[in-house]
């Protein structure tokens, strides 16, 4: 029993180091203000990562995320905790943190349906504004607790979406992504012209309160000691995020889960087995839905000012580029490819404007050498480290 | 041509065409129970249009399809299914991203629990349902090739074609149908391979009572090993049927098929 646990501790150290080491290295990136530093971190990042893969390194973590899923993913949690309390006092990088975390969150709804069932969503930031516009309302014109208003947001993205649902089922692959698209316009479009959400100019948003705790104020601990309210908003992302991350996994690990990959995979062949394919279709395109506007009201309540604009067809290429970027069904490729796509363009402040070139050099170059992303989905595995016998 | 009480699964007067192009017309066609049925006949004779027919991925223009006396023409793929007919595929369709394991569960589809509350909350029983699902899918594979069973848990496209035969055999077997469908099972393989996985359909037509395979097949040799009856199909008609010995003294089958003249 003792050695077991031993082997058990030796298999968890890769992955503890291994996030240690990620997490020194996202605090440095994010402290560092020349570009030239920017540069030559990103180069040592680059190396180490590619250091790392050579030498087992990347297995290895992978072997402890295996061995000890739960553990792993306290310390990954703990992880951005640390990151963010670093940088306690300042606002525009927790704000940046947060928008990650809140990224994850709508990316790991995409994944659901474009992931697993196969079904292409291009209005991702049209779902996310659904949400946002929902709180914006129900935070303006009733008193429904804030915890409320986030489920709320999610569940009027559902229900709009079902929308969509009839002729996204009677299309397929490239039909009905243009489909989404045309949402997504339409959606911008129905904003700028409708006066009740404010027009073109946009709406104000309450801050969020969970219980009397006004997440919009800054902590102060003692006389001297303040902390931005944007870390009140970094625990907020990071418990809705941990919320989504479990849910997806329970949902891939399940007969749930396996049904969308069939799906996906070969329509007629699963039909002949019984398959009800629009049964799981809506499944994956209304849970996506819901996860990406349950974000999206958090997301309105941290900005406290939403306007169309926030939700381009551009912003919903990016959910798109995310979920391809990281590797196509595998929450933990979110999780880095989201760090990437929404901090590189930030820090780097010579390609701001030319952030969607970037964008899309980076697709195109995953999706020629890593077609199935930065971390390809492994197999499934319906508990973790589960070996029947 | 009248239905004698045997026949499991009967064609009557089946029609199906592609714009112009006659699939299959008037065809009466009998699988009586426990037996293997050959299906063979040239290139273009309607037999995986047959297939495809019985299994409602294709509606038919005419005639009905009876199955163990309940008609079953114009049953979606799913209702097909779920009625008892299972079939394998010409070309392999397997997920080949997915382990053996998956593969094999995607056939099991109708007798997995699908509620949203059982696979995400009562995680406990999933896991029992897991399991016992795991060890029978196990136990058919055994059937099948032992050290097959050993992998259960790699991807699908990591195999040899013999082996994603026959796990494709077993996705269509997992959910205990009354008839087997399969369609050109040696395609792609070798001279060995072949005659490999025929021994396996034998054992797996001993080891389950009550099955009935139609199989079409190109290779004559298979076909007169393992069936007990054939039907030979010309144009989307019938035209000879009988034991192997039988079929292949017909005249008519030489020409149309052998290609003698």
């Amino acid at each position: 029993m003792a050695e077991g646990a031993g082997k058990q501790r030796n298999a968890l150290l890769p992955g503890i180091v291994g996030i240690a080491v990620v997490t020194v290295y996202l605090i440095l990136f994010l402290s560092v203000e020349s570009q030239l530093g920017v540069a030559l971190l990103l180069a040592g990042g680059a190396a180490v990562v590619l250091l790392a893969a050579k030498f087992g390194g990347i297995a290895g973590m992978r072997q402890s995320f295996a061995a000890q899923e739960r553990g792993m993913n306290g310390v990954a949690l703990l992880s951005v905790v640390v990151i963010a309390g670093f940088f306690y006092e300042d606002h525009f990088t927790l704000l940046m943190i947060t928008v990650v975390l809140i990224f994850m969150v709508a990316s790991l709804g995409l994944t659901v349906q474009f992931g697993f069932a196969g079904v292409l969503n291009f209005a991702g930031a049209a779902f996310m504004g659904i949400g946002c516009y929902t709180a914006a309302v129900l935070t303006k014109n009733t008193a429904l607790p804030h915890v409320f208003v986030i489920l709320a947001g999610g569940l009027m993205a559902a229900l709009i979406g079902a929308l969509l649902l009839y002729p996204v089922l009677r299309t397929r692959g490239h039909y009905s992504a243009v489909i989404t698209i045309a949402f997504a316009l339409l959606f911008k479009t129905f904003l700028e012209v409708n006066d009740a959400l404010g027009g073109p100019q946009g709406l104000r948003v309450d801050g969020m309160n969970v219980f009397g705790w006004e997440l919009n104020d800054n902590i102060a601990l003692g006389d001297d000691f303040e902390i931005s309210f944007y870390f009140s908003y970094v625990i907020a992302g990071l418990v809705l995020l941990a919320l989504a991350f479990a849910f997806v996994r329970r949902l891939e690990r399940s007969w749930i889960g396996l049904n969308m990959d069939a799906v996906r995979l070969d329509e007629t062949a699963t039909a002949c087995f019984g398959y009800n394919i629009s049964r799981w279709k809506i499944t994956a395109f209304t849970i996506g839905n819901f996860l990406v506007g349950m974000v999206g009201a958090l997301y309105a309540m941290m900005l406290g000012f939403i306007a169309p604009t926030n939700f381009t067809f551009g912003d919903s290429l990016i959910l798109v580029s995310i979920v391809l970027l990281g590797g196509i069904g595998n929450p933990w490729g979110i999780a880095v490819a989201t760090t990437i796509v929404v901090i590189l363009p930030e820090k780097l402040q010579i390609i701001q404007e030319y952030r969607f070139l970037l964008y899309a050099v980076m697709v195109i170059l995953v999706l020629l050498y890593r077609p199935l992303g930065l971390l390809p989905r492994p197999l499934r595995s319906y508990f973790p480290g589960w070996v029947p016998k | 041509m009248t239905g004698a009480p045997e026949a499991l699964l009967a064609a009557r007067g089946l029609g199906k065409h592609f714009g112009g192009l006659v699939a299959l017309e008037d065809l009466h066609l009998e699988v009586r129970e426990n037996e293997i049925l050959g299906l063979i006949g040239p290139n273009g004779s309607g037999k995986t249009t047959f297939f495809n027919v019985i299994t409602g991925i294709y509606a038919a223009d005419a005639g009905t399809v009876l199955f163990g006396g309940r008609e079953i023409t114009n049953l979606s793929a799913q209702g097909v299914y779920r009625a008892g007919i299972a079939r394998t595929f010409q070309r392999s369709r397997l997920s080949l991203s997915l382990s053996i394991f998956d593969n094999i569960m995607v056939g099991n589809h109708k007798r997995l629990n699908q509620g949203l509350w059982f696979n995400l909350v009562q995680r406990g029983a999933f896991r029992r349902e897991l399991e016992e699902n795991y060890a029978m899918a196990r136990e058919l594979v055994t059937v099948f090739d032992a050290p097959l069973a050993d992998r259960m848990f790699e991807a699908v496209g990591g195999f040899a074609m013999i082996d994603r035969r026959r796990i494709e055999i077993c996705r269509a077997l997992v959910s205990r149908p009354k008839v087997l469908l399969l369609d050109e099972p040696s395609a792609g393989m070798t001279h060995d391979e072949t005659k490999q996985l025929m021994d396996d359909i034998m054992q797996v037509k001993e080891s389950f009572e009550d099955l009935t395979i139609v199989i079409i097949e190109h290779e004559m040799g298979v076909i007169e090993r393992i069936t007990n009856r054939c039907v030979v199909l010309n144009f989307g008609r019938k035209i000879c049927e009988g034991t192997y010995q039988e079929v292949a003294a017909d005249p008519m089958v030489q020409e149309a098929y052998l290609g003698l003249e």
